[in-house]
């Protein structure tokens, strides 16, 4: 075990767990309330968003698994910078949109805005639900990310740290709601910040430079008993592009990205964030290379995951690659509190409100969030200290293709209600059984190779289960339009989506 | 007075840029012209991550209501 680093990995955490707690006294506000407890009363500006914004979707898994993928395969993994570019042209055009609506009609969740836009509690329901299971294993992964920072301190054993961390995430939200990862992710986003930087300047210089880098990797990869590539084989055009795509439409569906979303003050917030969160997909990009060191440094590792903290202790200082354990701890802390925050917001509003207390006081919906959250929390806890590695991992495959499921009736919602509820909760159900089938029949695989006029296609099943489910929903739209001719209650208003909001639109005289 | 909306609908479009330059891939999969020894496949992403934040830029620069 190596003393500097521990000691540093320590202080750092000890620092960031003060803070969160302290945060809650930031801002004025009656934590009593939902939409102060779970979105920090829509009171963030620019830096503040960006800074949470970056720090959700950047995750302790994300540092750990996308280098440990490049680390694996070569090329493929970089389908995740793509992703990471194209994610923020989308967010640009469609979120500014979803913001307005959510602020005019106080809506906390993506399912408020479909409870109120298509007035169907089914619809609401299949969405809620997606929502929750896709989050709950998430929570884990970034435990898990988590264990893997502790387990390269040299701890054996990682469930008394684990159970720390799970300790401090229950604080956190008690205390102060999304307040507490927002101020804590300025800390995490500049230690990643630190930490990248440097390493991406020190390992290289000390393993001769990025072009030997890349000749290195690409020999070791060409070497190995199932090849990886240096460049991506055209056998691989398909499934790279439908990754990037597929992840890029659904990444701000996950709740707990709609939720440091809506926490932004005003629609230009976002805006102007979605021009300036690529400095962190530039820092992806560069954590993705670290694969690639890792590989021409010639780290060998049972796990691949293991593969960039092995590279840190080997080519870092000691009390630096703490640091840099604790970025990534930190980096897991920040996004599964406010996974755990939002999917609560879900199920209390969504589902304890609707289906088994109707007349919720505001006040008992926190309290009862703040329940739930917990309980997810401990659920997540469980799941990987009793259950394996591999089983969090593949329910996270699987909730990346069912959220994507949630894209029509959200996204096309926020621009016209042609959409019949009743469809668009039939395409719903035939994405998830497809998406989940196709999944299962490749051994909880994301990509599927479908049989199509004599060729096989190898692509994203989240992608193949989207284009069933806007089938479906298209072509059952005018028997359910026959069959219900109540399409159910929008109670939402074309300007409510317009800018800017009526409200600041300057008083006629 | 608010930028209109047909207009605003032809800036948008500019975003559709960094999908096809991105999702075709026989457009940057290959390892020449190599960048300080960094293989074309690399770099291009890496350019497209600037490209793309000045692409929206620009079209928020373009869009945006001006302040009252």
């Amino acid at each position: 075990m190596n003393a500097a680093a521990l000691i540093v990995f320590a202080v750092c955490l000890v620092l960031v767990a003060a803070l969160g707690i302290a945060s809650g006294r930031w801002g004025r506000g009656d934590l009593a309330t939902v939409e102060e407890w779970g979105l920090a009363g829509r009171r963030f500006g620019t830096l503040l968003s960006w800074f949470l914004i970056g720090g959700d979707f950047y995750t302790a898994y994300t540092l750990i698994a996308v280098p440990a993928l490049v680390f694996g395969v070569g090329a493929s993994g970089f389908f995740a910078l793509v992703y990471t570019i194209l994610v923020y042209p989308v967010v640009f055009l469609v979120m500014p949109r979803l913001w307005r609506v959510a602020k005019r009609r106080n809506y906390v969740t993506l399912a408020d805005f479909t409870q109120g836009r298509y007035g169907n509690h089914w619809l609401t329901l299949a969405i809620a639900v997606s929502g929750i299971l896709a989050t709950v294993p998430y929570i884990a992964l970034q435990l898990v990310g988590i264990q893997v920072a502790i387990g390269a301190l040299g701890f054996t054993s990682t469930a008394g740290p684990l159970a720390a961390a799970f300790a401090l995430l229950a604080v956190w939200d008690y205390s102060s709601g999304l307040r507490a990862p927002a101020s804590v992710a300025l800390v995490k986003d500049t230690m990643v910040y630190t930490f990248v930087l440097v390493a991406v300047i020190y390992i290289p210089a000390r393993l001769g430079g990025y072009a030997h880098i890349f000749a290195a990797a690409g020999r070791a990869l060409a070497a190995r008993p199932t090849p990886g590539f240096l460049i991506l084989p055209p056998g691989q055009y398909l499934s790279f592009a439908t990754l990037a795509l597929g992840s890029a439409l659904a990444a701000f569906l996950y709740p707990h990205m709609a939720a440091s979303v809506l926490s932004a003050k005003s629609d230009g917030v976002i805006r102007r964030n979605a021009v300036l969160l690529p400095s962190y997909t530039l820092l992806l990009g560069l954590i993705a290379l670290l694969g690639y060191m890792a590989i021409a440094a010639g780290v060998q590792v049972s796990n691949n995951n293991n593969a960039v903290p092995a590279l840190l202790l080997r080519m870092l200082p000691g009390w630096f690659a703490g640091f840099c354990f604790a970025a990534i701890a930190i980096g897991g802390l920040v996004p599964a509190a406010i996974m755990a925050i939002s999917a609560s917001s879900l199920f209390t509003r969504s589902i304890y409100r609707r289906y088994l207390r109707p007349g919720l006081a505001p006040a008992a919906e926190t309290a009862i969030s703040k329940r739930v959250s917990l309980l997810l929390k401990l659920g997540a806890l469980a799941f990987v200290l009793y259950g394996k590695p591999a089983f969090v991992i593949n329910l996270q495959l699987l909730g990346s293709i069912w959220i994507l499921q949630s894209f029509p009736a959200i996204v096309f919602g926020l621009y016209r209600r042609r959409w019949h509820p009743l469809a668009l909760l039939a395409g719903w159900i035939a994405g998830m059984i497809a998406g989940t089938a196709m999944a299962w029949s490749q051994g909880i695989a994301v990509l599927y190779p479908l049989h199509l006029f004599g060729h096989t296609y190898s692509a994203y099943a989240a992608i193949d289960a989207l284009a069933l489910n806007l089938a479906v929903a298209l072509a059952l739209a005018p028997f359910c339009r026959r069959l219900a001719r109540a399409a159910g209650n929008d109670e939402t208003d074309p300007l409510d989506y317009e800018d800017p909001l009526p409200e600041l639109a300057p008083a006629k005289a | 007075m608010q930028v209109p909306r047909s207009r605003r609908r032809r800036w948008h479009a500019l975003l559709a840029l960094p999908f096809v330059a991105l999702l075709w891939l026989p457009l940057y999969a290959r390892a020449t012209p190599a960048l300080w020894g960094v293989p074309f496949f690399y770099w291009y992403q890496f350019a497209w991550v600037l490209g793309s934040a000045l692409i929206t830029a620009l079209v928020y620069a373009r869009t945006r209501a001006p302040r009252p």
